[in-house]
């Protein structure tokens, strides 16, 4: 065990003999999400760097304080990337933040989540064991899945020390096309052309354009071009477009934010791709062929929790004021009973003593 | 042996005394022809893929309904008896074997497809319904469910579901785990639970990726919702052969490393090759020593596009015949030969053993050369497939089980495979689970500290113990076992593993 691993160790064991706890860091660009912070700082940059990376087996085991700029660069050499373009909310994003968030960028719906990438891990439990799951591997069924569901836990489990991740190659050619559409025709057109075996790669709807991005091989990107019609952005252009969307440096997300200083909140609702435009005030981005849905809204929490669920989805309260109302009760969806048993009684089996992120994913965790 | 006798008999008027509170329990929650414990009745259920080990069920519950499937589990979690849930009983890995003392709960009657849609590009299915079912009730809509295993026209979804099942073409298309939107079941305690969602993601912690590949330990599953994936306009297929295992191996990576993710990447050996030719008559070259199937599939411009590059890369690197498929006819030939690789064995040894790890692409020929070895070592024939694209190995160790010898020493080669697998960087199973049988090698692969997490993580789902019993994590006490017989042995090596 190298010395920034053993340290966090010994922290560990000494916080819970001593009945403290904390809340996991790296480069802190996500502290807005999930509900408020508890506990002393732990800082899993000191455990950074790339543990091995071998182009032609698709994989990259990489240690959880490591920048995630710093992985993205080294990819980027090599003509790889990971394609489920996870937001960078600032320079200091790490990769171990980005597996805890679990979230992904415009790429999602074809691409696959952080957890569909995610090929094994290294888990800091709360009873200070250093434990490893999954593997190097593409495929690996060896006991339960532990490293996936670390992705999206928000450290409720324990630490994450080092992941492996999948890595594809970057696409040869991109194209990107917009069309002047109301919501409901935008998601009418992105359902037809779903169906189709087109290398659409990302798409966004938001005040009356729906932008779509191809990418693949040069040849199937220039057939869907052709057949799709649209009028053609310039590529750094598009570019441009496409990382400010993911990043969230977007129009949408500026104004968000200038409404979320006047009291509104920034919500993220993951539905069903083939639900009806929502019927609720405020601006709506809609990415992943229909299935997230922005909203930056002043509606209270009950209405959008009750608009993703009659759609079958979930509603999640991403941004708003400390002090915002909502914040408080909570930002992640309600479980249903059976569910929240499971999650009280992981959290017991991961971590008895409560030592990590109490409370950040749902409040009894 | 004598002292043993009254004890058998004891156990035996216990195992009837307990068969006659079973059968009452669940004859109030069942029709009467969907319970089944006469022992002529039961025999079908007494084994899966793996049928090397047998066992007869306490009782077989074939339930109809989902209430008749809480109603079986509620009553077995009162009587504090072991439920084994059972789908096509195609499993490799011994996942369904049935306990002494349990209930076999076969879902084979779940079997009906509820939805199929194109707008949302989902099928909707009962666990019951065959995998290649799923594809044909949507190739009217020019959809299909990707993840393809051998077994394919006779294993079910809830099945796959519990072995996170793969393919022919998971490096592009991904295993059951990716193509999986939400699974409904219940608990061990007979409640309703759906894990997952309609949408791409559901609130909390990721449970359904805990569900997909968990071996019936944690839940029992009852429906799926599958994502469905538009038909390639077209698919074509390379056939390629090298003199040397070595290279071939280094086609697979140089075919990688040009940026390409081809559809399917297989790989076969000289014997493997010689065994399903006799059978399928493939077109198969009988003097390479190793064989690859490269698949392109998508628009004609991308896979024309595709095609091209592979046929460059792989002539670089030293292939003595390359055949591009003309047709979809010719194509479906040369996935004849592979997909035929366990019945061609079936037909030339009277018995095989299938192993199932991974290991890290670039240690093929390494396994390869080192399964050689082992061949000569333990004096049988080993045929290998290999799920080349990602790295999962399928060597099939041939021996005649009438003698206990042969069956023994396979079980030793079996056991070396797995565990080199490991020391190079793999793990003991990529897509047949570990069920019963690999649950030694389990000890390698993982540490005491790691066992006892997984261990947790089923008393958080199940805390008393009765879904699956005994199947996928080894108890401390197990492994301290097999540590010594290996020591004692002194057949296989037993080197402190290096973690990663």
């Amino acid at each position: 065990m190298d010395a920034a691993l053993a340290r966090l160790v010994d922290q560990v064991q000494t916080a819970r003999a001593a009945n403290g706890h904390f809340r996991i860091v790296g480069g802190g660009t996500k502290d807005f999400y999930g509900n408020a912070l508890q506990g002393q700082p732990i800082d899993v940059r000191p455990l950074a760097g790339i543990s091995s990376y071998e182009p032609t087996e698709l994989v990259v085991s990489v240690r959880a304080g490591t920048p995630l700029a710093e992985l993205e660069a080294l990819l980027g050499e090599r003509g790889q990337h990971l394609a489920f373009e996870p937001p960078r909310f600032g320079p200091g994003a790490t990769v171990g933040g980005m597996v805890a968030a679990g979230l992904a960028g415009p790429a999602r719906a074809a691409a696959g989540s952080v957890r569909d990438h995610l090929l094994g891990a290294t888990l800091l439990n709360g009873r200070g064991e250093v434990l490893t799951f999954g593997g190097q591997v593409m495929k690996n069924v060896a006991g339960y899945d532990i490293s996936r569901v670390l992705a999206g836990s928000m450290g409720v489990l324990g630490i994450i020390c080092e992941v492996s991740l999948k890595v594809l190659p970057a696409p040869t050619a991109t194209a990107t096309l917009r069309f002047e559409c109301d919501q409901a025709d935008a998601l009418r057109r992105l359902h037809a052309w779903g169906g189709e075996p087109l290398p659409i790669s990302a798409s966004a709807w938001w005040d009356g354009l729906l932008i779509l991005r191809l990418a693949g091989a040069r040849a199937a990107v220039e057939a869907a071009t052709l057949q799709l019609g649209g009028e053609a952005i310039e590529g750094a252009l598009a570019a441009t477009f496409w990382q400010g969307l993911r990043d969230q440096r977007d129009e949408f997300f500026v104004n968000a934010a200038k409404a979320i200083d006047a009291g509104a909140a920034l919500w993220r609702l993951g539905v069903p791709q083939t639900a009806a435009a929502l019927a609720l005030p405020g601006e709506q981005l809609v990415e992943w062929g229909g299935a997230q849905r922005w909203l930056c809204t002043p509606a209270p929490a009950a209405a959008l929790r009750e608009a993703a669920a009659a759609a079958g989805g979930h509603a999640t309260l991403f941004r708003a004021n400390d002090h915002h109302a909502d914040k408080s009760a909570g930002c992640f969806h309600p479980l249903s009973a059976p569910l929240a048993r499971f999650h009280r009684e992981l959290k017991k089996a991961f971590d008895p003593d409560r030592v990590f992120n109490r409370g950040r994913l749902y409040a009894e965790l | 042996m004598n002292a043993a006798l009254p004890a058998e008999a004891t156990d035996r008027a216990l195992r009837a005394e307990r068969q006659r509170a079973v059968v009452a329990a669940l004859a109030a929650v069942l029709p009467p022809h969907a319970l089944l414990w006469h022992g002529e009745d039961t025999v079908p259920y007494d084994c899966d893929g793996l049928t090397a080990y047998r066992q007869q069920p306490l009782v077989v519950a074939l339930p109809e309904t989902e209430a008749q499937v809480s109603g079986v589990l509620r009553a077995c979690h009162a009587l504090g008896v072991p439920v084994v849930a059972r789908g096509a009983g195609t499993g490799l890995s011994g996942g369904a074997l049935p306990h002494a003392l349990g209930v076999t709960l076969a879902l084979a009657k779940f079997n009906r497809i509820v939805s199929v849609d194109k707008a949302s590009r989902t099928a909707v299915v009962q666990c019951g319904v065959r995998n290649l079912a799923i594809s044909e009730a949507a190739a009217p809509l020019g959809l299909y469910y990707a993840p393809d295993p051998s077994s394919q026209i006779a294993c079910s979804i809830g099945g796959n579901v519990a072995e996170n099942a793969g393919g022919v073409h998971c490096l592009k298309y991904g295993l059951t785990l990716h193509n999986v939107r939400k699974v409904r079941g219940f608990t061990v305690e007979g409640e309703a639970v759906e894990f997952g969602s309609d949408a791409l993601d559901a609130a909390g912690l990721d449970l359904l990726a805990l569900i997909v590949g968990s071996e019936g330990m944690l839940a029992v599953i009852t429906e799926v919702s599958v994502k469905l994936v538009p038909k390639p306009k077209l698919a074509r297929c390379i056939m390629a052969s090298f003199d040397d295992i070595r290279k071939a191996g280094d086609a697979v990576a140089a075919i990688i490393a040009a940026g390409i993710i081809p559809a399917g990447l297989e790989m076969l050996d000289k014997p493997m090759t010689a065994a399903v030719e006799d059978f399928v008559h493939a077109g198969y070259d009988l003097d390479a020593e190793a064989l690859l199937l490269c698949e392109s599939d998508g628009t004609p411009e991308e896979v024309a596009e595709q095609i091209e590059r592979m046929l460059e890369v792989l002539a670089g690197c030293g292939a003595m015949r390359m055949e591009v498929s003309k047709d979809e006819a010719q194509r479906l030939k040369f996935w004849s030969g592979r997909k035929n690789a366990f019945p061609a064995t079936g037909r030339i040894s009277p018995d095989y053993m299938c192993m199932d790890s991974t290991i890290p692409r670039k240690r093929l020929a390494d396994i390869l050369l080192a399964i050689q070895q082992m061949e000569t070592k333990y004096q049988l024939r080993c045929c290998n497939v290999f799920h080349a694209g990602d790295g999962n190995l399928h060597p099939l160790i041939l021996f005649d089980a009438n003698d206990p010898d042969q069956l023994h020493r396979a079980e030793l080669f079996g056991a070396d495979i797995l565990e080199t697998s490991v020391e190079m960087g793999g793990t003991v199973t990529g897509e047949h689970g570990v069920g019963i049988e690999k649950l030694s090698s389990m000890c390698v692969q993982f540490s005491p500290e790691e066992r006892e997490q997984m261990l947790a993580l089923k008393r958080a789902f199940d805390p008393q113990g009765t879904l699956n019993p005994g199947k996928v994590i080894p108890t401390l006490a197990r492994c301290a076992e097999y540590g010594k017989m290996h020591v004692k042995r002194g057949l296989l090596p037993f080197p402190e593993l290096e973690r990663f």
